[in-house]
């Protein structure tokens, strides 16, 4: 999967939760935290609609690494033995 | 296995370190709410006043120098303010209401993150004699207007973010609103049309104040909570409830003078202010506030790095924290943690005993809600933990269970084991003293002597409490509560909706969840876009807390012969329930309505 692809999926679901984000304006370096209302049960259901939507499991541990866009990004990247390197 | 009886012998232990409640049926006998207002010191002219009791007592002498609120800021990095420091800043606001010409009794909200300057208005706003009102800054522009509206408040502290994200759009319909503070969480200068930048008005003020004559009873804290019918419902505290914050949280937390004291609730809600501002100042201790929200390696963090002593918490996060194992609180060196209270919703067994594992301790549950002003039953540190019971009534409260009859009184049930709804004698300091506006709602909160709580429970041979269920339909969700009629009513402004039925379905790490159910008119058709359309509609109105997470469509709803929507049949059958089970507590009285 390429990194468009992966971008897609995260907003996609990020939509689901939340479908009132607006995508356009999203820095993917700032937290989600930080540009939109989204709660801990909002991120705990995002999280699990990307396992299921992305078929894999993400431990529990690095969570807090799935807070923004980039974060995502890198940390499935990394997961998928891809380049992390990704902006 | 860890058995109840390893919470038995960490009661035995924790004797011997010395705690503030340790023979209970003596200091029950031996309480009064005289004696508890007398370690109190007292306006120098007489009266009482709840920020001169916090702060300036504490300023006057010896503990002038001591950290009173340590505040940790996005990155971590740690802020310390002093008694005397705490003292300056709160005269300052002060003095800037008295400039605004804000007098007593008028309502000061403030809609922030925990950021000091929520903290400086809380106590400044006391000190002038004015009324401090917290609003969760997670709230929508909806439940925020009806909340202002109620309060009628006239001056606003807010933050510049929030400003244009909740306040400005609605900023006419708030027409008593008479002065907006914004604060720059970086430092700058605001520069806003019709607002006044907070830094610079405090710099300009003077740092010496007098605390206005404060009787007891004058009005000091207006906390907002939801029903399951009408509008929110404003609790009005008095002056006098710090004598039951101090006592309280001697009581049920252990906080003694010098501890390092950290509650994570939000001043948003009662508890963040009754024991995240108010009790620890009172009793001398140092504070801890954090900016952020829950991250389980930060808040273990903290625990180590701050050397917190007694650490109150709430359930959705120890659940939270159960979720990332067992062995990352023990890399993180804790031992300075005497005490780790919980509150919120009923903590489960397996939480309360996970305290032991991951803390060598337990986590000690209590009770007690916005109405109530302060902790009323409890495990209090030197008791025998019954994991899963709230515990005992504390000294100065009397709690029993209550059965309603057909002639509206009560029937008191002396039999353990027997369930009813949760009832508390009136008279203790911090219980509230109105519904804002609303007397009718705030009489049937009563019968006789007895505060209804409109939680169910029973009470053991031992004399334990043990949380069942709530008697109306408000729902718990991550320890807030949340009125369904608010978020059936933003639902239904919708152009699709014809009715709403909103429910708290039951999740096993928030409690609850709100879920709402629609039904559609005839020209609309269920489908995916329209389900997030609403879902979008809701979470910009109501915020991301109260907001529905889950919608799901119907052709019709559960009615009453009036018309009612019958929650609690919508809710036996999200839970696959017979529904005929839900036929008596259809009956069942509702006092908070």
């Amino acid at each position: 999967m390429n990194k468009n692809e992966l971008r897609q999926h995260i907003t996609e679901t990020l939509l689901e939760i939340a479908p009132d984000v607006e995508i356009a304006k999203l820095d993917p370096a700032v937290s989600f935290r930080d540009q939109f209302e989204i709660d801990s049960v909002d991120f705990l259901n995002f999280v699990l609609a990307l396992e299921k939507r992305l078929g894999i499991k993400i431990s529990e541990i690095d969570y807090p690494k799935l807070s923004s866009v980039r974060g995502c990004l890198s940390y499935l990247a990394m997961e998928s033995g891809e380049d992390p390197k990704v902006s | 296995m860890i058995s109840k009886k390893a919470c038995a012998g960490w009661a035995a232990a924790i004797l011997s370190k010395g705690v503030n409640l340790v023979d209970y049926n003596a200091t029950r006998i031996s309480f009064s709410w005289d004696a508890a207002r007398r370690e109190l010191d007292g306006l120098p002219g007489g009266g009482l006043n709840i920020a001169h009791e916090a702060i300036d007592r504490h300023a006057n002498g010896s503990r002038r120098n001591q950290v009173a609120l340590r505040w940790l800021d996005k990155a971590g990095q740690a802020h310390d303010f002093t008694y005397l420091g705490l003292q300056e800043l709160t005269n300052r606001f002060a003095n800037v209401l008295q400039g605004l010409g804000v007098g007593k009794g008028d309502r000061v909200f403030v809609l922030a993150s925990r950021i000091p300057e929520l903290y400086i208005t809380a106590l400044g706003t006391l000190k002038n004699g004015s009324v401090f009102c917290p609003l969760f800054s997670a709230f929508g522009p909806e439940p925020i207007r009806a909340r202002m509206a109620i309060g009628e408040a006239k001056v606003l502290v807010t933050t510049d973010t929030l400003y244009y994200r909740k306040i400005e759009q609605q900023r006419d319909r708030l027409p008593q609103l008479e002065h907006i503070l914004l604060v720059n969480e970086e430092g700058e200068t605001t520069i806003v049309a019709n607002t006044h930048d907070f830094k610079s008005l405090l710099d300009a003020a003077d740092d010496h104040f007098t605390i206005s004559p404060t009787d007891p009873e004058d009005i000091a804290l207006l906390h907002f909570t939801s029903g399951t019918t009408g509008k929110p419902k404003g609790a009005v505290h008095v002056h006098a409830a710090v004598i039951a914050h101090q006592s309280t949280a001697k009581f049920a937390l252990d906080l003694q003078p010098d501890d390092i004291f950290w509650c994570t609730a939000d001043p948003g809600w009662v508890t963040g202010t009754s024991y995240g501002i108010i009790a620890p100042l009172t009793i001398g201790a140092t504070l801890i506030v954090d900016r952020e929200e829950f991250e389980v390696e930060r808040w273990y963090r903290i625990l180590q790095d701050h050397k917190v002593n007694v650490w109150y918490t709430a359930p959705t996060a120890i659940r939270m924290m159960m979720k990332f194992g067992i062995e990352l609180p023990r890399k993180y060196d804790v031992s300075q943690l005497r005490f780790m209270a919980s509150v919120g919703e009923p903590l489960n067994p397996e939480a309360v005993l996970w305290g032991v594992k991951a803390f060598d301790q337990p986590f000690h549950d209590n009770w007690w809600q916005t109405e109530t002003g302060g902790i009323m039953i409890a495990n209090y540190a030197a008791m025998d933990i019954k994991p899963g019971s709230m515990g005992k009534p504390l000294p100065g409260i009397e709690a029993t269970i209550v059965r309603h009859t057909e002639a509206g009184q009560v029937v008191i049930l002396d039999e353990p084991g027997q369930e009813g709804e949760l009832a508390l004698r009136v008279g203790w300091p911090s219980m509230f003293r109105a519904y804002l506006g609303e007397d009718e709602r705030y009489q049937k909160c009563f019968v006789d002597d007895w505060y209804l709580s409109g939680d169910l429970a029973r009470r053991d041979e031992d004399g334990y409490f043990w949380f069942i269920g709530r008697a109306d339909d408000v729902i718990k969700s991550a320890g807030h509560l949340i009125g369904p009629f608010e978020v059936e009513s933003v639902l239904m402004e919708h152009p699709a909706v014809v009715e709403a039925g909103v429910i708290g379905k039951p999740d096993p790490v928030f409690m609850e969840v709100v879920k709402a159910f629609v039904v559609l008119k005839p020209t609309h058709v269920a489908n995916e876009a329209l389900r997030r359309e609403l879902l979008a509609h809701a979470r910009k109105r109501l915020g991301a807390t109260v907001a529905p997470k889950e919608i799901e469509f119907r052709n019709d709803l559960p009615k009453t012969r009036s018309g009612k929507i019958m929650r609690r049949l919508l809710k036996a059958q999200e839970l696959g329930l017979p529904e005929g089970d839900t036929s008596m507590l259809e009956d069942r009285r509702m006092p908070h309505e």
